[in-house]
């Protein structure tokens, strides 16, 4: 029946995959990348005195780091001007004199006070976490690379740091923390089709012509939710082929998947819980869309991808979206297991609220929605 | 089987401080296609609204097969085949799926709906039909339709509320031959009209009721009879003071 009334199809198939493909790829350049580097400007004040020869093998050290983009500037002005639009994450200025305090290092290495000192100019990017933390460190390292050669770098000592394990830090996108929410807010409209579609079958006087048949109004309404179920199934197999199709790779395995289902049939009972109710305070089926937008959107915001904050994370946790959203992120995003405890918590929050509102709906709207 | 199909003994039905249907007494024999005649607003609907269980009523009772209404309303739905006034279907789905959806709903098995809906849509001239849309149908073939929804799980009672209204002359008269012949087959007919031709031509007896009260009972024949008319439209101007058109 739904899948021949267009609008009901564009609700709960179409727009469900449309949102997916849209948000997915908007968002999912947003947040992540390959390797970091950093765009680091460089002038060079020391390159045409005698001692060019060590500010140029610092800037080569510079170059050939992996981490470093370096970009010549031919003065001052115009590389912190770069630093400023956010063109560099950093600015590096070699001063005059450069290789004379290096050499005068080398002519007196015990005698402090014999050597010319100069000092680099390092500028970096105050809005930027990352570069303000790794690039001093990684320019100090050139440093002495260049002062002290390859072999300074590997010289022996008592006590080392052991060989660094690796760990692959995996680079999310901002659409990596949406997607869980799609799931939740596919089936958040059947709501809206729920309500809209009893309010048609009441007021054409489908529903009271069913009544005089020996079928109860509890065996016909939950022949609907079971119907809504499978509907929900089918949302969650688009979403997620749909999110595979646009380079989404959630962090668990092919239980985790299964466990989605089941998470997203308890969620359709909320959703055909709430249409029943909107049904039922509905006098036809134009009020029944607003109606049911009373219910629709407070899970919407507060239960799905939205940024919430303060206050709102507290009321946030009385939305059955919500405890979806969660139990789908902490599968997908944190890649815990199936037998994670917060996600059993989450699944039996929102099985007891969907039963919940389907007995109230199915109570409320035998009762008055045969009017 | 009980001793009459239905029974309705001092029937009243109050809506608020208006009187639908008062006192009514009727017994109505297994097999007899009983037409309940009135003009709109007479009580008929209310009466087999009642007779369906969609009513509850105030006063007094009615049993149907055995099983009284108020009490044992699933025990009536599991015998009734209900044709309501105003036809109620799923537009999306075609005719068949229509009248499959009430078998469903009246538990007929698959291979025996299938056959019996075959033979039915031949009878009432919809096999052209019967496929489409229910959304693209005429008001004449709607009502065929309805009337074959009420009727697949071949119940024993067929309550028939107005089934022929809007129909084109050739439809009815399909629609009356299908009735005729459900008789034959010994079901129980009540049938609620407002043409008196039909149900000159069809009942074996009618009742006609006016603000809620029983006015007249009998065969048609009986009743052109004793009030000496020509038809059953004579016997209803002769008892209200009305012709039954001007009334409706």
């Amino acid at each position: 029946m739904m899948t021949r009334e267009p609008a009901v199809l564009f609700m709960l198939i179409i727009f469900p995959l449309a949102m997916t493909f849209v948000f997915g790829l908007a968002f999912g350049g947003i947040g992540g990348g390959g390797t970091t580097s950093f765009d680091v400007g460089l002038l060079n004040q020391d390159v045409t005195s005698p001692q060019a020869e060590w500010s140029q093998a610092f800037a080569n050290n510079l170059t050939s780091s992996e981490v470093f983009v370096i970009h010549h500037f031919d003065d001052n002005v115009t590389g912190q001007d770069a630093l400023l639009q956010g063109n560099l994450d950093a600015f590096i200025v070699i001063p005059e004199g450069f290789g004379v305090s290096i050499e005068s290092y080398y002519g007196s290495p015990f005698d402090p006070s014999a050597w010319d000192n100069s000092t680099i100019g390092l500028y970096v990017d105050s809005g930027s976490m990352m570069a303000v933390s790794a690039v001093p460190p990684l320019v100090q390292e050139a440093l002495l690379k260049s002062i002290f050669g390859e072999d300074a770098m590997a010289m022996g000592l008592p006590v080392d740091i052991g060989s660094p394990a690796l760990v692959e830090s995996s680079t999310l996108t901002q659409w990596d923390f949406m997607a869980p929410g799609i799931f939740a807010f596919a089936a958040i409209f059947m709501t809206m089709i729920v309500a809209q579609s009893m309010t048609v079958e009441r007021d054409e006087g489908l529903l009271r012509r069913l009544r005089t048949t020996p079928a109860s109004s509890a065996d016909y309404m939950l022949g609907h939710t079971f119907s809504y179920m499978i509907i929900a199934v089918v949302q969650v197999t688009l979403v997620l082929a749909a999110s595979y199709m646009i380079g989404y790779r959630p962090q668990t395995g092919i239980a985790g998947i299964g466990f989605t289902f089941v998470i997203s049939l308890a969620f359709s009972l909320v959703s055909v819980g709430f249409g029943l109710i909107s049904a039922t305070l509905s006098k036809s089926a134009e009020t029944s869309t607003g109606i049911s937008f009373a219910f629709i959107m407070p899970q919407l915001f507060f239960g799905t991808f939205m940024p919430l904050g303060g206050g709102m994370e507290v009321f946030a946790n009385f939305m059955p979206s919500k405890h979806i959203t969660n139990a789908i992120a902490t599968l997908f995003l944190r890649g815990a297991p199936i037998t994670a405890t917060v996600i059993w918590v989450e699944l039996a929050i929102v099985s007891l609220v969907g039963v919940l509102l389907i007995a109230v709906g199915i109570i409320l709207f035998g009762r008055q929605g045969t009017r | 089987m009980s001793e009459s199909a239905i029974k309705i003994t001092n029937l009243t039905k109050r809506f608020d401080d208006i009187t639908a249907l008062d006192n009514l007494n009727l017994e109505i024999a297994w097999g007899e296609l009983f037409g309940i005649l009135g003009p709109n607003g007479a009580g008929k609907s209310t009466t087999v609204n009642i007779l369906n269980t969609l009513l509850e009523p105030t006063e007094g009772s009615a049993t149907v097969d055995g099983h009284d209404v108020g009490f044992d309303p699933e025990g009536v739905r599991e015998v009734i085949g209900v044709c309501p006034q105003e036809p109620a279907f799923y537009p999306h789905l075609t005719g068949r799926e229509n009248i499959i959806l009430m078998g469903d709903m009246h538990l007929v098995p698959k291979d025996v709906l299938k056959e019996r809906l075959n033979t039915m849509v031949e009878k009432i001239e919809m096999e052209d039909h019967i496929d489409r849309r229910a959304k693209k149908y005429s008001g004449g073939m709607i009502r065929r339709v309805s009337m074959l929804m009420a009727l697949i799980s071949d119940p024993k009672i067929a309550l028939l509320d107005e089934p022929t209204v809007a129909m084109d002359p050739k439809s009815r008269r399909a629609v009356w031959d299908f009735i005729r012949e459900l008789k034959e087959r010994g079901k129980t007919v009540i049938l609620t009209t407002h043409y008196m031709e039909e149900a000159q031509e069809l009942c074996d007896r009618v009742a006609i009721i006016d603000e809620g009260s029983l006015i007249e009972i009998g065969s048609p024949k009986e009743l052109m009879q004793k009030h000496q008319a020509k038809n059953l439209e004579e016997v209803f101007l002769k008892l209200t003071g009305k012709k039954l058109r001007e009334a409706i």
